[in-house]
């Protein structure tokens, strides 16, 4: 990863590094056997313990379903927590690189998000947290199988770490499926992303550690590293024999064309169109930073554009002004 | 074929594993399968979402009537209940069922030893212990020179011996 060509290439293709870390408290029952008031409880103490820390407090009960429904499109919570608020609490930090659900699933999901791949420095920004809680109040753990966690699934380092890729080369020829199966092997899975009805939506997947129980986090984190660059290699090796391709590039272009002079444009179409314009942009034929196109995908969500606005968008004032964005930020 | 656990009965089930690339074959008969956690097969086929979650969780617990009964102290959970929601009670359901989960989390993960991060007062307490351990030895060393002092050769033989299994055993 030390070379110039190879931190391009990781650029080019890594999105965003995730690491979650499920905790629970040894006092408590896990939140699924907790009532209203006893998780408020178990949230005010891991509050208290991570004052100082410079995170906000958010209690889901008072957040509107759309601004609940917008930290999950930011994937600062999970759908099922936006869904259900009572008695839970969000811990977040100003930039949202740290968010912390208090009794979801677990009674703390510690969740770091970074931009493009940085696995270390995203678990080293976790485990810092996990540390300070760690020294003030007694987790559920045993020396046998790790720390304890309401689903078995999450046992042993109780962590979760994801990288999400950009593979629109490697879904063009059908690779996507022979990769899933190959990294499933290594203990990893491969998944789209952003899918509704199991689609796949902008060549978007996520590459995450399926093991959590015998495996230290230095080992897994390595292994999902390792296997990312690989992914990145192959991604790249194809993309060059795409773009040789002159009915793809005239999709890219054209995908271009549309997004900087639609008048309407839905979340979907977005979503698809900037996958080949964030391929052209990497390959350098738009002179665009990633940053930029990311953020776009990010901030014209429907739910995301509705608590950014005074009054509720209709589906198709929200397109409108989505295209309007879109315009301004391409030039 | 017979089934290579309780070599008796004719094996029915083959499972076939791969975790982290390494593959293990093996032929149990129905009722070493379920012992170990694999349910026949047609018992996955229901769609409820718990349901999906809890096929992880082996047939362990055949005879409900009785696993209802016993129920973890702090949490009220019985292990029906766990097989049922998927989902674990709390810390102390994992001390209370510990063999009864513990097919299932090796089925998932491949392992069932922990490796990784440990909270600080768990380290302390397992410091602690390798502490007492060394006090052992030294305590033996003492006794073994002064039955070498007594010209007792054969109990500092005998000593040498322990403290070498000891040494060993850490």
């Amino acid at each position: 990863m030390t070379n110039g060509n190879d931190k391009q290439a990781v650029a080019d293709v890594v999105l965003s590094t995730r690491i979650r870390l499920a905790r629970n408290l040894k006092k408590y029952p896990f939140p699924a056997r907790l009532d209203r008031d006893e998780k408020k409880a178990v949230c005010n103490l891991i509050k208290e313990t991570l004052d100082g820390e410079g995170l906000t407090h958010i209690d889901m009960e008072t957040l509107s379903p759309v601004e609940a429904v917008s930290l999950a499109e930011k994937h600062l919570i999970s759908a099922e927590f936006a869904s259900n608020g009572t008695g839970r609490s969000l811990l977040l930090s100003e930039n949202e690189d740290v968010s912390l659900m208090l009794c979801e699933e677990d009674h703390i999901r510690i969740q770091i998000i970074e931009q493009g791949l940085s696995l270390d420095e995203a678990y080293k920004k976790a485990d810092a947290i996990d540390t300070v809680i760690e020294n003030k109040l007694t987790y559920a753990f045993d020396e046998r199988i790790g720390y304890l966690t309401q689903c078995p699934t999450d046992l042993g380092t109780g962590m979760r770490a994801s990288v999400l890729l950009h593979l629109p080369a490697l879904s063009r020829k059908g690779a996507v499926r022979n990769l899933t199966a190959t990294v499933a092997k290594l203990g990893l899975t491969l998944r789209g992303s952003y899918g509704e009805d199991g689609e796949i939506l902008g060549d978007i997947y996520q590459l995450s550690n399926q093991v959590t129980l015998g495996i230290s986090e230095k080992a897994a984190l390595q292994n999902l590293d390792s296997i990312a660059m690989q992914i990145v290699t192959q991604e790249k090796q194809a993309r060059a024999a795409l773009i040789k391709d002159e009915d793809f590039m005239d999709k890219i272009f054209r995908a271009y064309g549309i997004l900087k002079s639609a008048y309407k444009l839905t979340s979907k179409e977005l979503t698809n169109l900037i996958s080949y314009v964030r391929l052209g942009a990497a390959e350098g034929l738009f002179d665009i930073p990633a940053e930029r196109l990311t953020a776009l995908t990010t901030e014209l969500q429907p739910a995301t554009m509705n608590t950014q606005s005074d009054a509720p968008l209709t589906r198709s004032q929200r397109d409108i002004r989505r295209a309007e964005r879109v315009r301004e930020a391409l030039g | 074929m017979l089934c290579q656990n309780c070599k008796k009965s004719e094996a029915t089930t083959h499972i076939k594993r791969v975790i982290n690339g390494e593959a293990t074959e093996s032929h149990l008969c129905s009722s070493c399968a379920q012992n170990s956690g694999y349910r026949d097969l047609f018992d996955d086929f229901s769609f409820n979402l718990p349901g999906i979650f809890s096929s992880f969780f082996g047939d362990t617990a055949l005879s409900l009537g009785e696993s209802r009964l016993d129920r973890c102290e702090k949490c009220g959970c019985c292990f029906d209940d766990i097989i049922k929601t998927g989902t674990v009670g709390c810390a102390d359901c994992y001390e209370k069922f510990y063999s009864k989960l513990l097919p299932s989390i090796q089925r998932i993960h491949g392992k069932a030893k922990h490796s990784g991060k440990i909270p600080a007062i768990h380290e302390q307490e397992a410091a602690v212990k390798e502490k007492t351990t060394e006090e052992k030895i030294a305590d033996l060393e003492q006794e073994m020179q002064k039955a070498v002092a007594e010209q007792n050769f054969e109990r500092a033989a005998i000593i040498r011996d322990e403290i070498k299994k000891m040494k060993g055993e850490n």
